[in-house]
């Protein structure tokens, strides 16, 4: 008697059955088994599925937390104090919100450091990274929207100072803002709207954007920290020297990185949620209160670098105030990175083959951001608006002179062979 | 100009407003979700001198004397003094629009405070209230100057006025300097601005009345999160668990990938 032969058979049965009617085998096949990548990742290769990961925890918990959320302006506040009180685990959802928030964003701006670095938005992958840059503004607005609902007073101010940059626009800019606010101020209608495009609509174009991510990703192949192709060099089946099934190779490998990730990211959730302010801001613990403006308004910390450089523009040019400049300068700044590819002129992809100008242009582009993401947190001094001036320079710099420092500087010969993670 | 002139009286108490910053030296408070009977002893207090205007609309009585180890029908007869359930939230009979004709303002519900001011600005705001003919109702606070509250606990506190002491002379290394001749004797000099309470005018002591305010901070800071200490325990099962998780997903994925070069 063998048992084992007749369940195998069994089993090899039902797949025959469903691979004739749905591609189960096939997918796996071309996304898991048979997809080959690069043998040579390294550290920054997580955060692409840890990335997914918080994405699929904010919609679970966010499905959850709805079921409680009450939106309007009266039931808002206190629904959420009543998930947090009365609501069993309710705490633990909405801290898995509200934090995992946070950390979505960490993991997604080190999956874009990533790119930056290893020169991953270049040719053939261009697509993948617009499609990536799609994700990315979807994210923020996702995370504009979702800040106001808790109804808190640093919620209603913030959505307040962001909303009102809409008015800034020349001619149509005060109707505009009203019919984005869908009132005269921010209201209740502010908040259902701002509900459904959280709940519904951005989600829905997150998870949809996501997928096509991973088709294009796919359809090319993953870049690797060396920058080259890995498909030039195939054995007699065509498979890459370099590359390695994905699945088991790096689904143990990510399993392993998942685990670490959440002992941190739940060491947060259950220890420090609040994330010392940064998280959770303390105004935000009133309700919200249209005759009472916060001491300084910010927005959380994933916003403030680029909060800083809308801060940062002070002067009214051709007639149109200096807020409009600035809203210009901010969306200026998240949408540039979209052009990279056509930027980067340089021979190689990789820093680590890429020259001198290079490896001094990112890193002053990494610090810029760090400095302006701290000033976005404080009050504006004269000292602290200079700093952001000047910092908002150097955070274009790395886009405008890339063309320029990627051409004339000297690169290391790429390898033949993938080397080293 | 009669409009510009409105407009430059009502920016004067605003601007005296941003003026005044806390200028006082804030002592410590270390919060402490375990001691059962600080927190019902601050419950016992809060009910007793602030619920009668603070609202804790965001929290209920059966959580709070649950968590608290009071029984309910021990909470019903001695906590609970509307006609409320024990399901109730923890609401203010005060109407608001009373409240703000009587004080100027209506009193903010207190179930955050701890969140939004912090437990150490509690604690001292609370014991800081003084003797002010100055204010309308004759109180003042060094914490929160200028603030509408009348001093509710004053009867357990006292009458604190402000007065000029003699507090040890502090050296240039922080320590407090001694007299190089009698050993052991402080040098003092004199402090004014200081908060110093009648003898004989309050129901505790100087130690009794820091140990109530330290009760009453402890409870709001509770009220404030009331499932931190389940979070904490929580969290510490947790965070073992994806230890122990991740020393086999190391060891799966060290097999895995030895054979890879």
């Amino acid at each position: 008697m063998k048992p084992s032969n007749t369940q195998e058979s069994k089993f090899t049965k039902s797949m025959a059955w469903l691979d004739a009617r749905f591609p189960a085998t096939e997918t796996f096949e071309y996304h898991m088994s048979r997809y080959y990548a690069p043998k040579n990742f390294n550290f920054f290769y997580y955060f692409g599925i840890l990335a997914t990961v918080m994405l699929v925890n904010q919609l679970v918990t966010g499905i959850w937390l709805t079921m409680n959320y009450v939106p309007t302006g009266a039931g808002a506040f206190a629904s959420v104090e009543f998930i947090m009180r009365d609501v069993e685990y309710g705490w633990l959802l909405r801290y898995l919100h509200s934090t995992g928030a946070s950390f979505f964003f960490i993991v997604v701006y080190l999956h874009m450091y990533r790119a930056l670095m290893y020169g991953s938005y270049r040719g053939p992958r261009e697509l993948l990274w617009l499609i990536g840059m799609a994700i990315f503004v979807a994210l923020m607005a996702e995370g504009f929207f979702g800040y106001l609902l808790p109804w808190g007073n640093m919620s209603y101010w913030g959505a307040q100072v962001i909303v009102s940059l809409v008015g800034a626009i020349p001619y149509i800019g005060p109707d505009l803002m009203e019919w984005v606010r869908g009132d005269f101020l921010m209201s209740e209608a502010t908040l259902n709207r701002f509900f459904a495009l959280h709940v519904i609509a951005l989600p829905l174009v997150l998870v949809m954007l996501v997928f096509v991510h991973f088709v294009a990703l796919h359809h090319v192949g993953s870049n690797n920290p060396d920058g080259i192709d890995i498909k030039k060099t195939k054995d007699s089946n065509g498979v890459p020297l370099d590359g390695i099934p994905f699945h088991p190779y790096y689904t143990v490998h990510d399993i392993h990185a998942l685990v670490v990730f959440f002992i941190i990211f739940l060491g947060f959730v259950f220890f420090a949620p609040e994330g010392w302010g940064y998280f959770l801001e303390k105004p935000n613990f009133e309700m919200a209160d249209p005759l009472k403006t916060p001491e300084h308004i910010a927005p959380v910390w994933y916003y403030t670098p680029f909060y800083s450089m809308l801060r940062a523009a002070t002067y009214p040019l051709f007639g149109v105030p200096a807020k409009f400049w600035g809203f210009v300068v901010m969306v200026g700044a998240i949408i540039i990175p979209a052009v990279l590819p056509w930027l980067d002129r340089s021979p190689v992809r990789s820093m680590r083959y890429k020259g001198m100008w290079s490896k001094v242009m990112l890193g002053q582009f990494v610090v810029s951001f760090f400095i302006l993401g701290y000033l976005g947190t404080k009050g504006p001094t004269d000292v602290r608006t200079a700093a952001a001036q000047f910092f908002t320079m150097t955070y274009f710099a790395y886009f405008v002179l890339m063309p320029w420092y990627t051409r004339i500087e000297k690169c290391k010969p790429e390898p033949d062979r993938v080397t080293a993670r | 100009m009669r409009k510009l002139l409105m407009i430059m009286m009502l920016c004067v108490p605003s601007l005296v407003w941003s003026a005044t910053e806390i200028n006082w030296d804030m002592e410590a408070f270390d919060p402490n979700l375990k001691d059962k009977p600080s927190l019902q002893n601050g419950m016992r207090l809060y009910v007793n001198f602030c619920l009668g205007c603070h609202s804790l609309k965001f929290q209920r009585y059966e959580r709070t004397v649950d968590f608290l180890g009071i029984p309910h029908e021990v909470a019903l007869e001695n906590l609970v003094f509307s006609d409320q359930k024990i399901g109730d939230l923890i609401t203010t009979a005060m109407s608001p629009e009373g409240a703000k004709a009587w004080f100027g303002a209506t009193p903010p519900d207190l179930t955050q405070v701890a969140k939004t001011r912090g437990g150490e600005w509690i604690y001292n705001y609370l014991k800081t209230f003084y003797s002010d003919p100055a204010r309308p109702l004759g109180v003042n606070n060094k914490v929160f100057p200028n603030v509408g509250m009348p001093n509710v606990l004053a009867g357990l506190q006292g009458v604190q006025v402000e007065a000029c002491v003699q507090r040890p002379k502090i050296a240039e290394n922080g320590g407090e300097m001694r007299d190089p001749l009698i050993p052991g004797l402080a040098i003092t000099e004199e402090k004014c601005g200081e908060l110093v309470v009648e003898d004989g005018t309050g129901l505790y002591s100087a130690q009794e009345f820091d140990d109530a305010i330290y009760d009453l901070t402890n409870f709001l800071y509770y009220v404030a999160e009331p499932t931190r200490l389940e979070r904490h325990r929580t969290g510490v099962f947790v965070i073992l668990f994806l230890i122990i998780l991740g020393c086999f997903t190391y060891l799966l994925n060290r097999e895995y990938w030895k054979d890879v070069h």
